[in-house]
């Protein structure tokens, strides 16, 4: 347990049923290093909500205990945690101005007017909103009343701050602005965060590392680039990015790659990440930037694909292609304008790395 | 109610009339008897009925002799003061114990939650001849019966469901994630429940304080009962009025009642508004 030492916060071997059949969270194990800024992401339902919810206080844990600062807090009450919090829909206080919102957990903690009145001046001009301390939230935008929330949740200096999807209900625009701005507020403060969305790219561009969460149990663990470049299962290779999906069976194990036959007769060679051995079935996980269209150099898998679509974007072309059977097959090609036209219709070879192509555990 | 759309077929049309007159005749039947009573209840002689001063419009016709008799005579005097002392007592206590009531059952994890709601409801459906009589019975037991106390704890009970019945519906319209807001900022569950809770669901503890009052107020049945000469209120005062010596003082008081109902409701529609705008749900 040294080598725990010193986590903000650590869930060990939490568990969370509601109805006392089924469980929503399942043998969680999760060290939060202090002034990290992690996410949870997962599809609607995996059980984000929850994990946040037990931290907070406001669920118990069915089993298994949750650590702040090495101390236990399985019964410790939701006012005596100290920790920020800005709920989905924001939680603002209606009948209460911004000022009195922020000044709010101050009051409790018996800081002094005088205090309370520069500390919230202090957290407004934070989020940009110095101005508008004597309006009440109905007076907002949903983008300022978010920012107040975050204000708030930051206004009684907690080490510890959790997020629920906090912009879910902005335009795309804001949220960008947003996610800078949170990321922003992180890197000058130095607190913890703990983030939820199940918005991937929010996720990767805002954390330092990321659970992905799927069915109450945390499918990995990583950086952002790691859960990009090397998925370790097939669900992460799906939900993160764009990925391609081959199924096969795995015909050779030698060292760092692994032979998969996929439909018939088409021999690939993939770097062997999650599979269980000779004779077993995988799905190999692909990138669509890594395929190369019409390779000058002969590549370590080369194959015919049948171009079925062509969708010009501007900088690159979404190739969608038949390959070994499978029609979602994409591509992506750069623009680089000089190349020789493709046409819908046409059949090319394509080639990629084996070190590309995850041999995965096999999905349906 | 808007304006008829030109498409209106002959039946819209008919109906369009015909729901004004059915909603002008409710209107008739419900007010006509209470408006009634206001200029009768200025009658210079001892009667019940319009003298033909008075719908001449003479000012002889009309006196303040009943008012002023309401306000010397000692009977009124001590009937007034007795609900004076009673009501405001009762609705304290069902407001307090409707919030609580309300408040508790809104939890998602109280068992058998309707059946408590019907039991604590029951008071307003329940004829109210029988739970006087419940009443009159349970409260001679405990020494209640005849009681300054016993009356208020009867009244009490008439209007926590009035309480209960308003706090809940506001609370159905209030958000959980402000208490566990407020909570995750450091409140404790009485605080929280002072300076959150509290003033967002106040309009619905307004509205019901004020019907407990005016069931307290103009109740005669259950202090019938549990009264005795000493808690004679002013409904009580009116009824034995009726039966005894008939006296227009009866009309005088009735009017008055009615125009403390209207300003209580007044001031309560203020209120609501006022509330409103500050959580800044109507632009008004
Ligand atoms: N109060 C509750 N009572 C019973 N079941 C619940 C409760 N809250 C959540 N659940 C269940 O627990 C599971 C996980 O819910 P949770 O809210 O943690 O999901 P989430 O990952 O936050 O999803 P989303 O992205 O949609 O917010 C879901 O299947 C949900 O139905
Ligand atoms: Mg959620």
């Amino acid at each position: 347990m040294s080598e725990n030492r010193g986590a903000a916060v650590r869930y060990e071997s939490v568990q969370k049923s509601y109805d006392g059949e089924t469980l929503v969270v399942k043998n969680l194990n999760l060290d939060i290093a202090r002034g990290e800024f992690l996410t949870m992401l997962g599809p609607s339902g995996s059980g984000k909500t929850t994990c946040l919810m037990m931290l907070a206080g406001f669920e118990p844990a069915t089993h298994g205990e949750i650590f702040l600062n090495d101390r236990p807090i399985n019964n410790v009450p939701p006012h005596k945690r100290g920790i920020g919090m800005v709920f989905q829909n924001y939680a603002l206080f209606p009948h209460m101005t911004v000022a009195e919102n922020l000044a709010f957990p101050l009051q409790v903690r018996g800081i002094s007017k005088a205090d309370q009145s520069s500390r919230v001046q202090r957290a407004l001009d934070m989020v940009e909103l110095g101005t508008f301390g004597s309006r009440r939230p109905a007076q907002l935008s949903g983008g300022q009343q978010q920012r107040v929330a975050v204000a708030r949740a930051l206004v009684f200096d907690p080490e510890l701050v959790l997020m629920d999807e906090p912009l879910g209900a902005l335009d795309k625009q804001l949220r960008e602005q947003m996610q800078y701005e949170i990321k922003h507020i992180h890197e000058n403060l130095g607190v913890t965060i703990v983030y939820v969305t199940h918005d991937q790219t929010e996720a990767l561009t805002m954390s330092d590392r990321v659970a992905v969460f799927n069915d109450g149990v945390i499918q990995q663990l990583s950086t952002p680039d790691a859960l990009y470049e090397s998925p370790q299962n097939s669900f992460v290779a799906q939900f993160i990015g764009e990925n391609n999906k081959l199924n096969g069976t795995v015909t050779s194990v030698e060292g760092t790659t692994c032979g998969v036959e996929v439909g018939t007769g088409i021999h690939l060679k993939a770097d062997p990440v999650n599979i269980s051995g000779v004779g077993s079935k995988t799905t190999l996980s692909l990138r669509p930037e890594r395929v190369e269209l019409q390779p000058e150099a002969p590549m370590e898998n080369m194959v015919d694909g049948h171009i079925e679509e062509l969708i010009y974007l501007g900088d690159h072309i979404r190739v969608r292609m038949n390959v070994a059977g499978n029609d979602e097959f994409v591509v992506k090609v750069r623009n680089r304008g000089q190349r020789r036209k493709i046409a819908e219709g046409e059949t090319v070879k394509i080639g990629w790395a084996a070190s590309d192509c995850k041999a995965l555990d096999a999905v349906a | 109610m808007s304006a008829l759309p030109p498409y209106s077929s002959t039946a819209q049309i008919t109906w369009y009339y015909a729901f004004r007159v059915i909603c002008g005749l409710i209107f008739f039947f419900l007010i006509f008897p209470i408006i009634v009573i206001a200029p009768l209840s200025f009658n210079a002689e001892n009667f019940f009925t319009f003298t033909p001063k008075m719908l001449a419009l003479d000012p002889e016709g009309y006196s303040l002799k009943h008012y002023r008799d309401f306000f010397t005579n000692p009977d009124w005097q001590q009937a007034l003061w007795n609900s004076v002392r009673i009501a405001p007592v009762a609705t304290l206590l069902a407001t307090a114990f409707g919030t609580l009531a309300a408040i508790g059952l809104s939890q998602s994890h109280v068992p058998f939650k309707s059946t408590i709601m019907a039991v604590l409801i029951s008071p307003m459906i329940v004829p109210l001849i029988i739970s006087a009589a419940g009443m009159y019975f349970f409260y001679s037991r405990i020494g209640l019966q005849g009681t300054y106390w016993g009356v208020v704890l009867a009244h009490a009970a008439l209007g926590t469901p009035f309480v209960i019945i308003t706090v809940t519906a506001t609370l159905v319209g209030f958000d959980r994630s402000l208490t566990r807001a407020a909570a995750n900022l450091g409140a404790d569950p009485v605080r929280t429940f002072f300076k959150v809770q509290m003033p967002l669901i106040l309009p619905g503890v307004v509205s019901g304080a004020l019907f407990a009052f005016i069931t307290s107020f103009d109740e005669v049945v259950v202090v019938l009962f549990l009264g005795s000469a000493s808690q004679k209120t002013l409904p009580w005062q009116m009824f034995t009025g009726l039966r005894e010596q008939i006296s227009p003082t009866i009309l005088a008081v009735a009017t008055l009642m009615v125009a403390i109902s209207i300003v209580l409701l007044t001031v309560l529609e203020l209120l609501r508004r006022r509330s409103e705008r500050l959580r800044g749900m109507s632009p008004g």
